[in-house]
């Protein structure tokens, strides 16, 4: 993970226990807008904050499971992939995140130009 | 170096890129496919330009592939790109941009254009065709600024098109050049029906004209006809016809008649060139609809991918106006003739129509008018030809069950046969799912398809096809309208187990009813929240996490992220010094539009969501729930304090509704109204409940909806005093709240459970005690939510701040 961490640019966006069960927050970052999700099981993921399909704000979507429901025409999205799923199509950027310490950092490179 | 042939598409509309669609199923990895179409948009659904020009849509909803779509096809899209010229002999097109691809296959799908009349004047601005996006834009953008539209042509489009224009707020003349409209569908029976009800909805028909002259000096200003009349205009819409886009191939010397000439495999004249759609003409026929493109698209995708096929015989057409409130339906021959019969119902007081043509005991046509529920299937027995004897021959407009198999008409299709038109899904294509993917509602089949997603009119169809597939598995009263893909419950068992089981949590519900995603979705979570609190109003803790975003955050959401405020202001009454507060807190947070709701109150629209909690801390002002399934506003006129007809005091009236029942939970929104006499200023007809002041009393009208549904309220009970409008709005609201399924309508619970019912309830002394002592218990937990906001800092920090990362 240390090894993981030093490789990225790691940004602390919040204390774990601040954030809400089982609904969005927003966090801005420069340009960037995300949603992260902190869900019923524990984990933390985090997504780009806007819908492919029409720009739906993603944070205040009804979150279950891994998905976000959007609030503006209800595409659901899987929190991990991005993926938006059918019969709907398109996807959503996804981003890293990490706790220690109860802090939560994100990765504000995004997944795919990290593996590639 | 790729070794794939090379497959050319010109035209990205509906015909060729469903060909394509198939070839992509069919062989996948066979070619390198290149598509070209003048329009600037990936492929749409331009049926349904008449929902976008309506406003039921948006243009993003009606784009059937997106451009991903095409790229994770590995299609080359040219978009905005018109290809000029085929060489046949070396096998290469080239595009006005200059683009030039060779080809090893090529199709040819350029639709068609709308045909303008050559009129003088034609070429006047505002006079236009219907044809694409471009043109449903021009005409959504020219309403903001022009107020009188003529339509020249009283067909389907011309139909359409008018209605679009009384949606955006303009007046309207249909002009056409016989006696009745739609003539080429309907019957003339179902043509004056059909133009009466349009009539109603406010258009204005000019039948019997010829234009002769379009006027104005740069834009158009009016129509002159040959009868010497006249009629202002100031935008004209050209709904005359089509007319195959044929210029490419004849300069690349295809065969070509009105259309290009092809055959049963879709082959033009000219060796590995195809064509398909509107563009190609078979057997002397070319079509204008999509089911018939979409079936030579199934054919010649086969031809295509070398894949054995049946040839393409032709296709029985049908038609559907796609105008709300306004069901027709037409297929096949329709006009009487010598050596046909005719089954008919009409019944003028439902203003029903349906008429069955016969030849030789054969089904041929069928023209239904106000109620078209049986058109699918009537349709099927005119493409199989069946042969009605021995039919009892009312019965076969009437139940269709009876009428040996409904189910095993579709066991006749043919695979390539399309189910949902709008879409352009086979038989052949639900079928596979169906066994694939093991499903087992119409609900999934609509999930994995898009099968009767848009207009909804093969549902039985697909629910025939699932009986057909699946067999015995397949429980049509299973069919019950579960409350959603978590579980095969309906609402109304959910409900009954709520209380028997004595459940309290979203959670507990969803496991102890073994529901099929641990966490439900966006449909189940918010029912279970509303039924939950509604079962147990005092013990229920509300969880706002399966709230829609609206009432999780108690302001608007808006399409761009932002909310919108609107503060509570009983009976639309307000004073000086609330106005003077909201315009104080509009100033200060920039808030860029301040208007007027249609229930009377102020919006205050564009804020961000980290303004909301201190908006609301200054406004000091009780939230109007304009957002949530809840009560919203009581909308009064001015009534007997200042009116000189009013026979009672509206506002009064309205105000004390209002503050009996602000803030409570609700199946669906609920809107209602007082006006002060019959006249009714407040628009009380088309309430969820409307209160009218009569001589001596007041009468109570239920299920009114001003919405895309229009429905006029029903009179539900006739009342003396303002303490029995209470009581009785009490019984009314507690009885919708327990019986009504999460989302419904009132106007739609009157319908499904009878106006007569809810009369009877009503009028029940004990009946109505009973549900008034429930609806004391439920409004006396309700708090309001923008005060809890400001007071509580876990809140403004859960659901409104936004975190700034550095
Ligand atoms: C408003 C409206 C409502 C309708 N409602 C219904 C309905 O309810 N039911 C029904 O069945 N049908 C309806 N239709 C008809 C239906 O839309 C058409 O029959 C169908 O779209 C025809 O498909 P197509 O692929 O042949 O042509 P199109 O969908 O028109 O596609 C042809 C495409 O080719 C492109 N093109 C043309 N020439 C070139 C070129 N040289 N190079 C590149 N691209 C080119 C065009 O820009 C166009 O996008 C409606 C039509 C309209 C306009
Ligand atoms: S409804 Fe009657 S009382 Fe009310 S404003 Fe209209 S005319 Fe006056
Ligand atoms: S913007 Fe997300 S579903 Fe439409």
């Amino acid at each position: 993970m240390n090894n993981l961490k030093s490789d990225k640019s790691w940004v602390e966006v919040a204390n774990y226990d601040d954030l809400p069960v089982n609904s969005g927050k927003t966090v801005r970052f420069k340009e960037k807008e995300l949603a992260i999700f902190r869900l019923t099981s524990g984990k933390i993921l985090a997504i780009e904050n806007r819908c492919p399909h029409k720009d739906g704000v993603l944070a205040e979507g009804i979150v279950s499971g891994e998905y976000v429901f959007c609030p503006l025409h209800d595409r659901k999205i899987d929190l991990s992939s991005g993926l938006v799923q059918k019969p709907d199509t398109g996807c959503v950027t996804t981003f890293d995140v990490y706790v220690e310490n109860g802090k939560v950092y994100i990765a504000l490179l995004e997944k795919s130009e990290i593996a590639s | 170096m790729s070794q794939k042939e090379k497959l050319v598409v010109i035209g990205n509309g509906m015909a060729g890129v469903n060909t394509v669609e198939h070839i992509l199923k069919l062989a996948p990895n066979q070619f390198d496919i290149t598509i070209f179409g003048s329009e600037p948009h990936p492929n749409y659904n331009r049926i349904l330009l008449s929902y976008v020009l309506a406003g039921d849509s948006k243009v993003d909803d009606i784009v059937i592939n997106s451009y991903e779509w095409y790229e994770e096809h590995g299609i080359s899209l040219y978009t905005g790109e018109t290809i000029t010229e085929i060489n046949s002999e070396t096998k290469i097109v080239t595009s006005d941009k200059g683009t030039t691809i060779s080809y090893d296959k090529l199709i040819i799908s350029t639709g068609s254009n709308a045909f303008m009349l050559p009129l003088p004047g034609a070429d006047k601005e505002g006079v236009i065709a219907y044809r694409t996006i471009q043109d449903c834009e021009y005409m959504m953008e020219a309403a903001k600024n022009y107020k009188k539209a003529v339509v020249i042509g009283g067909g389907l489009l011309g139909l359409e098109a008018a209605r679009g224009f009384l949606n955006l707020g303009m007046k309207v003349d249909v002009v056409h050049i016989c006696d009745s409209i739609m003539e080429r569908q309907l019957d003339r029976t179902a043509s004056k029906m059909l133009q009466e009800k349009l009539e109603s909805q406010g258009m204005n028909f000019l039948l019997n004209k010829q234009t002769e002259k379009i006027l104005g000096k740069d834009r158009v200003k009016g129509l002159k006809f040959s009868d010497g009349s006249k009629v202002d205009a100031d935008l004209v819409v050209m709904a005359v016809g089509i007319s195959p886009n044929v210029q490419l191939a004849v300069d690349a010397g295809i065969e070509v008649k009105r259309g290009i000439v092809v055959n049963d495999f879709l082959e033009t004249s000219v060796k590995d060139i195809f064509s398909v759609g509107e563009c190609a003409e078979h057997r002397g026929i070319g079509y204008g609809l999509v089911a018939p493109l979409f079936e030579q698209g199934a054919v010649l995708a086969k031809k295509i991918a070398g894949v054995d096929t049946n040839p393409y015989e032709g296709s029985v057409v049908y038609t559907k106006l796609k105008v709300s409130g306004v069901d027709v339906f037409s297929g096949g021959e329709f006009i009487d003739g010598d050596n046909t019969k005719a089954i008919k119902i009409e019944d003028e007081f439902s203003g029903i129509y349906k008429k069955v043509l016969v030849r030789e005991n054969k089904i041929i046509g069928a023209v239904l008018f106000g109620d078209t529920s049986d058109g699918t299937r009537l349709m099927q027995m005119i493409r199989n030809e069946t042969d009605i004897t021995g039919y009892e021959k009312a019965a076969i407009l009437k139940d269709p069950d009876e009428n040996s198999g409904k189910g095993s008409s579709v066991a006749d299709m043919s695979d390539d046969e399309i189910i949902c038109g709008c879409n352009g899904v086979s038989k052949g294509t639900i079928c596979s799912v169906i066994k694939e993917q093991g499903l087992t509602s119409v609900e999934e089949v609509k999930n994995c398809t898009t099968a009767s997603r848009s207009c909804g009119g093969c549902k039985s169809l697909v629910s025939d096809l699932l009986e057909y597939t699946i067999g015995d598995e397949f429980d049509k009263s299973a069919q019950k309208e579960t409350m959603c893909e978590c579980t095969d419950l309906e609402k109304e068992e959910i409900v009954v187990q709520i209380k028997e089981k004595g459940l309290s949590h979203v959670r507990e519900v969803m496991s102890v009813l073994d529901w099929k995603n641990e966490e439900g979705c966006s449909k189940c979570r918010p029912a279970i929240n509303y039924y939950l609190g509604m079962v147990n109003p005092k013990q229920y803790q509300d969880d706002s996490t399966s709230r829609f975003v609206n009432e999780r955050m108690h302001a608007n959401i808006q399409k761009d992220g932002t909310y919108s405020v609107v503060p509570r202001m009983y009976g639309g009454v307000t004073n000086p010094a609330d106005l003077k507060k909201i315009a104080t807190v509009a100033e200060k947070y920039n808030v860029p539009k301040v208007k007027i709701t249609g229930g009377q109150r102020i919006d205050l629209l564009g804020v961000k969501k980290e303004d909301l909690t201190n908006m609301w801390e200054e406004l000091d002002m009780p939230s109007g729930y304009a957002y949530g399934k809840a009560v919203r506003t009581v909308k009064t006129c001015v009534g007997e304090e200042f009116c000189r007809f009013g026979t009672a005091d509206s506002m009064g009236m309205g105000i004390q509704i209002e503050k009996r029942f602000e803030r409570l939970n609700t199946p669906a929104k609920v809107k209602m109204a007082v006006s002060g006499c019959p006249r009714n200023c407040a628009e009380s007809g088309i309430k969820d409940l409307g209160v009218v002041a009569i001589d001596g009393g007041w009468e109570l009208y239920a299920g009114g909806n001003g919405g895309v549904k229009l429905r006029k309220g029903d009179l539900v009970a006739t009342v003396k005093t303002e303490a029995e409008v209470i009581e009785y709005t009490e019984a009314y609201l507690q009885y919708y709240r327990e019986t009504g399924v999460y989302g419904e309508r009132t106007s739609e619970w009157v319908e499904r459970l009878g106006v007569q019912h809810i009369q009877d309830i009503l009028a029940d002394e004990a009946k109505r005690e009973e549900l008034c002592g429930r609806m004391d218990t439920a409004l006396s937990v309700l708090k309001d939510p923008w005060k809890e906001a400001v007071k509580s800092e876990k809140i403004q920090k859960d659901l409104y701040e936004v975190i700034e990362a550095k």
